[in-house]
């Protein structure tokens, strides 16, 4: 028998027709199809029950009340909670990834001792022992005011417990990280004089004066400024914002004033002194309140005239005059400061400018006005216990007189050394200017200890690392502050047990007491955070457990408020900036971006993905100039090219924006971090406190940088 | 004039010439009935195979954790919703959780071997049973309990069957490919259906919307 082709045909026919009439074709065409649109790898999330719990977003100081719908008890989403005082519903990209935090490939997932390069696992027991041993030694050398503690901020009953904790021990080096509210503070403080915080009545002006306040771009309490900003139109309010750039917030607002950078406090200056030339002040407050007045008019009118200001600002003369009657004759006008999102101190001299047209008229402590919020006092704490050691050092000057970080980190390493820096929340390392020599002078302090909940730049410099649960895995109070025109404090509490071997702050803090024994344990009687939380909040507690928050109502501050002219004219010496016109022609001003979370926080991949390409592109950050600009150092858009300051210099690209000031080169603040296995976000981009120094405010002590000379070159 | 007229004319055709064509004729049908033969043979195995091996290469056999007899529990709790009930959100909670089944199985009632497994391996150890589910369908089809058994008052049996009635849990068969159930396609290969629960392919709910709402439907409606 011989198989040729046709026996082939007939063989391959055959196979065809006999598979034609049974199933197998046609079953395994909708078997592939189903298949794929179901890729057996593709992860299918979990069905079960869905239920819902409340908490507080802790990520940025906003406060928002959240809700957390969890599947099985596993949380899959966050909405805001529409109930809830400060974001009535609403909710940012940050808090809508939260979840996200809580799988973080940075996450540290149980206590970590430093051993020469590397990170070695112990036991909770070992870390606190090594932590006590250590403060304990240095507490008996006689250097327990060399004992520094960092936090992001200051008020709330963890902030309080670090207090508690560094003054039992004989410290009164408790710093927070500088932000617009310590600047607002020392500056009603100078004008009105009193302890109190700023609250903005936004809602209810008809006329908002923003010297760069990035009101959407997460200024203050970010979702209830998007809300405010996105009645504004209905309210009948206008917005005018002053900024170098064409920000989101400027593209939003009824008018958008380009001054020089640096010279918000002059521009403020000058309105004020046509407001007061033309009379349209509200002589009655004045009057009634103020104090060196008249001084303050005649310096105004002497040096702040509208065609002087126009000089020093850019801004037309013409220009000065309209933005001065309109805001007068408002029946609610505000003027704000704190630029972008108000995470960075700025300068006193502008604050008191800005504040200076609020109080010529008249509107402090009224309707849409500025209010001087007393601060939270529900926060009832026994006395501290101290033994003679800890009075004794307790008495001594801290670390940085004036207590800004700056000054701290300037001086570590130095003669004032610190022997123990213990850091809660905070990554000075990565958020304060000139962060490379932050990271050096934390290198030499010899013991740090970091309660992170994630590897970050300054963890990485820990010697002993006490891992903190996270947002949804703690248990906190929150109380408002950001600029709220009300008090209102909110409990953020577990949705979900901790993943890892982490523990709440407070209860490690409360633990190490114990163990330092005597005075100090003795200040901690609580046996948990849980017992110390409702043991300090007192009345509120029921209050704030039963609901999630409490609240007073949103109303303005009673009895007369005092002005103090005088205080302005004499802050008149403006910030200036690093560097030489000569060597650097240029102007480096950072840029809050909503996408990219500011201060200590590290954006979540989500929200990096959801950055722009001109920002960021894939590894490179884009520094933002205009065409003229990028002509005259011939540059196009896309190139890569470094930028150099005094203080450092960066490969960047290019993205040329039409909507910035020649001579401007605008850099977004948050990015290159540099981060242990988070690929998503680490390695991207550019630290621009790498770039930028601090320049210490004469008044406040605080960071006043707003820019620095830089030049551009092609890479 | 062709060659083999000329050839003929001439009386020139040899015998050869007339043997050697013959043979090739011959030669051709054997060819000819090789390739029948093969292509029946080829179709002979392939309608064969297709039809008997085929579905039971492409489905796999996987027996259930441990047997379930749904006619005894229906019986002692009185109905599906007692154990496959709609939460107070109206979300349908699908199969019961190891923590549903200790209200009345903390420890064990009966006597059964598999009562036995159930208590020593799932509930003393604090596990959920993985339980193979005949019915689910893939992540891609959106499916509302409520709509069908609240809204329109439709009874379980007609998509489920009479598993009410079963005393035992049949041997699951899952899709080698896509990795669904049998049932989903129907036990018939072709997936001819005789009753209503016999199928849940996409065509079975269209033609149930069709008669019952007169629309199949939109895509989006369960293609979310
Ligand atoms: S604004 Fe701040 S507090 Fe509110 S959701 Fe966003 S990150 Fe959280």
């Amino acid at each position: 028998m011989k198989v040729d082709r046709r026996s082939f045909l007939g063989l391959g026919l055959g196979a065809a027709a006999g598979v034609a009439v049974t199933p197998a074709t046609w079953k395994l065409m909708d078997d592939s199809s189903i298949w794929t649109q179901n890729w057996p790898w593709t992860p299918v999330p979990p069905a079960g029950e869905a239920t819902y719990d409340n908490t507080v977003c802790s990520l940025c100081p906003g406060n928002c009340g959240i809700m957390v719908r969890k599947i099985d008890g596993r949380p899959v989403k966050i909405e805001g909670r529409s109930d809830y005082p400060v974001n009535a519903g609403g909710v940012c990209l940050h808090g809508i990834s939260a979840i996200q935090y809580l799988y973080d490939p940075s996450r540290i997932k149980a206590p970590l001792k430093r051993e020469n390069d590397t990170f070695v696992e112990i036991t909770w027991d070992e870390a606190l022992d090594m932590v006590a041993e250590r403060l304990t030694e240095i507490r008996a050398s006689g250097s327990a005011d060399k004992i520094a503690c960092v936090t992001d901020q200051t008020k709330g009953t963890i902030p309080g417990l670090f207090a508690r904790f560094l003054k039992a021990t004989g410290s009164n080096n408790v710093y927070a990280m500088d932000t617009m509210e310590k600047t607002w503070e020392i500056t009603l403080e100078k004008i009105h004089g009193g302890r109190s915080s700023a609250g903005f009545d936004l809602e209810n002006s008809d006329f908002v004066l923003s010297f760069g306040a990035g009101l959407i771009e997460g200024w203050g309490s970010p979702v209830k400024n998007f809300k405010i900003n996105s009645s504004r139109k209905e309210r009948g309010s206008t917005l005018v914002q002053v900024e170098p750039r064409l920000s989101n917030t400027a593209a939003n607002a009824d008018v958008w004033i380009a001054a020089k950078p640096g010279t918000e406090a002059d521009l403020a200056l000058g309105i004020a002194g046509v407001i007061i030339k033309e009379s349209l002040f509200n002589s009655a407050f004045v009057t009634a309140s103020g104090k060196g007045f008249q001084e303050l008019a005649a310096v105004l009118g002497k040096n702040y005239s509208p065609e002087a200001v126009a000089q020093t600002t850019g801004v037309k003369a013409a220009k000065i005059i309209e933005i001065a009657r309109d805001f007068a004759r408002s029946s609610a006008p505000i003027a704000i400061a704190g630029r972008g999102r108000g995470m960075s101190a700025g300068s006193v001299r502008e604050f008191s400018a800005v504040h200076l047209l609020n109080c010529i008229v008249g509107n402090i402590n009224t309707k849409g006005g500025v209010w001087t919020l007393a601060a939270q006092d529900y926060e009832k704490w026994p006395a501290v216990e101290m033994d003679d050691l800890a009075t004794a050092a307790f008495e001594q000057a801290p670390l940085d007189s004036a207590g800004s970080m700056a000054g701290l980190f300037t001086n570590a390493g130095k003669e004032k050394n610190i022997e123990a820096l213990l850091i809660h929340q905070a990554n000075p390392c990565f958020a304060l200017g000139d962060a490379g020599s932050v990271t050096e002078a934390v290198k030499k302090i010899p013991f740090v200890v970091s309660f992170s909940s994630v590897m970050d730049e300054t963890t990485q410099e820990a010697d002993v690392i006490l891992p903190g649960h996270m947002l949804l895995e703690r248990l906190e109070d929150r109380p408002s502050g950001a600029g709220v025109a009300q008090r209102v404090t909110g409990l953020s509490r577990p949705v979900i047990e901790p993943l890892f071997n982490t523990k709440n702050p407070g209860d490690t803090l409360l633990e190490l007491a114990r163990k330092m024994e005597g005075t100090i344990g003795a200040s901690f009687p609580w046996e948990s955070y849980e017992e110390c939380l409702e043991a300090v909040t007192g009345d509120l507690w029921a209050e704030l457990s039963d609901q999630g928050y409490a609240a007073e109502t949103a109303t303005p501050p009673g009895g007369g408020v005092k002005v103090d002219f005088s205080f302005i004219v004499k802050s008149q010496a403006p910030v200036e900036m690093e560097g030489e016109a000569k060597d650097f022609p240029l102007v480096l001003v950072p840029v809050d971006n909503v996408r990219i979370s500011a201060g200590s926080l590290i954006s979540s991949p989500f929200a990096i993905k959801t950055v722009s390409d001109n920002v960021l592109k894939g590894k490179d950050l884009l520094v933002e100039i205009n065409p003229e600009t990028a002509r005259a150092n011939k540059l196009s858009h896309g190139d890569l090219a470094v930028i150099e300051t005094p203080k450092g210099k960066a490969t960047v690209r290019v993205n040329l924006f039409e909507g910035i000031m020649p001579g401007v080169v605008a850099m977004a603040k948050g990015l290159g971090h540099v981060l242990d296995n988070n690929k998503y976000v680490g390695g991207k981009g550019v630290n621009i406190n790498e770039l930028m120094g601090p320049i210490v405010d004469p008044v406040s002590g605080l960071d006043a940088a707003w820019g620095i000379r830089a030049r551009l070159s092609r890479a | 004039m062709s060659e083999l007229e000329e050839k003929t004319e001439n009386g020139s055709t040899d015998a050869s010439g007339q043997d050697a064509s013959r043979e090739q004729g011959k030669k051709g049908d054997a060819a000819t009935g090789y390739g029948v033969l093969f292509f029946i043979g080829a179709f002979a195995v392939c309608f064969l195979s297709g039809w008997l091996l085929f579905p039971n290469l492409l489905y796999s056999k996987k027996e259930q954790p441990f047997n379930f007899n749904h006619a005894l529990h229906v019986d002692e709790m009185g109905g599906c919703d007692a154990c496959h009930f709609f939460r107070e959100d109206g979300s349908f909670s699908g199969m019961p959780k190891t923590s549903q089944c200790i209200e009345c199985h903390e420890s064990q009632l009966g006597d059964t071997k598999d009562e036995e497994i159930f208590i020593t391996e799932y509930v003393e150890a604090e596990k959920e049973v993985p339980w193979l589910i005949y019915s689910e369908q893939p992540d891609c089809v959106f499916f509302s309990h409520a709509a069908h058994v609240i809204k329109a008052g439709m009874d379980c049996r007609s998509c489920h069957g009479d598993i009410g009635t079963s005393t035992t849990t049949k041997t699951y068969e899952e899709n080698r490919i896509t990795g669904y159930s049998r049932d989903i396609w129907g036990k018939n290969i072709w997936g001819i259906k005789k009753n209503s629960w016999d199928r849940m392919k996409m065509d079975d709910c269209a033609e149930c919307h069709e008669r019952e709402t007169g629309s199949k439907g939109a895509c989006f409606q369960c293609h979310k």
